[in-house]
């Protein structure tokens, strides 16, 4: 799927915060962590800012703070803030042939899948699961040593 | 969502069907779906002539039943090799956020698990958008398998 630079930026960001709650984490920090200009990301948070699911605090040991519902908030929220709603978007005019109404259909199912798909992934799912991939990829870690040991015995 | 007092996980616990429990689990599924099905509900507990493994738990707080879950190992169907299937399962609307669902899940998982099956799979509406986040919240994601279908009226 394609989205815009800013909320695939916000994304990383949000979840990133959401991940460490009640921490105040330097803009700076989270910059690094994904590659991307400090300048950039602070313009970006702006938004999510304005929308009241990130604080921030200036001066020494400030930083900004998930203030959301990581159970509630999905990606489509954070999608929305960005691109806007996208079961309002009107599909452009098309010649209303069988043929374009056959392709606005298969469209509207591209949509519709998408749609169910950011709707039902909360930032907390978003975290839980990448916990479960690196404690996955750890005890996979931990078993090669036993492996090899097995194939050598 | 109604509210009410949330049972403590402490006082849940997960059992295999008994007959008492279909009239409260109708009771739950019409309550979610607004349709009331008896007779469905009468013959899952039932099963007549079945070949795949099949279980069929509730959640009980106490003698009432808060959720429950049906689940069985289909094999070869749609070309898929054995895998645990997830067909049915709700949660008293006044009982959510408490981690039954979860421990539903859990229960059947181990049920699943002695069969050998390696992957559990549901299929729910697609703007069923709350427990679409319960089944992802659990891990669970898009699978390889995709549901088309037609209308068959000319």
């Amino acid at each position: 799927m394609k989205l815009n630079q800013a909320t695939r930026l916000a994304i990383w960001s949000i979840v990133e915060l959401a991940s460490r709650p009640g921490e105040q984490v330097p803009v700076n920090e989270i910059a690094q962590i994904y590659g991307i200009s400090q300048h950039h990301l602070a313009k970006v948070l702006r938004t999510p800012s304005r929308a009241g699911i990130v604080g921030s605090t200036r001066g020494p040991g400030g930083g900004c703070e998930f203030t959301g519902n990581a159970n509630r908030l999905t990606l489509y929220d954070i999608v929305q803030l960005f691109e806007g709603d996208r079961e309002e978007e009107e599909a452009p005019e098309a010649p209303s042939t069988p043929v374009a109404a056959e392709v606005a259909r298969v469209l509207a199912e591209i949509d519709r899948i998408t749609t169910a798909t950011l709707r039902s992934v909360t930032l907390q799912t978003i975290i839980r699961n990448a916990e479960r991939k690196e404690e996955r990829r750890k005890a996979a870690e931990n078993l090669e040593p036993v492996d090899a040991m097995t194939e050598r015995s | 969502m109604t509210s009410g007092a949330q049972p403590s996980q402490a006082n849940i616990t997960i059992d295999d069907v008994c007959l008492t429990d279909i009239p409260q689990i109708i009771e739950i599924d019409s309550e979610i779906t607004k349709i009331a099905k008896p007779e469905l509900w009468y013959s899952y507990y039932a099963p007549a002539g079945r070949s795949q493994p099949r279980w069929f738990l509730v959640a009980h707080e106490g003698e009432r039943v808060v959720g429950y879950i049906l689940g069985e190992v289909r094999a070869w169907e749609f070309g898929s090799p054995p895998c645990g299937w997830i067909f049915a399962i709700g949660v008293s609307p006044d009982q959510r956020i408490g981690g039954i669902g979860s421990r539903l899940l859990g229960a059947m998982i181990e049920r699943f698990r002695p069969t050998g099956v390696k992957t559990i799979r549901t299929m729910l509406h697609i703007d069923e958008h709350v427990l679409m986040s319960f089944f992802r919240s659990q891990g669970m994601a898009a699978g390889p398998f995709i549901q088309l279908e037609a209308s068959i009226d000319l």
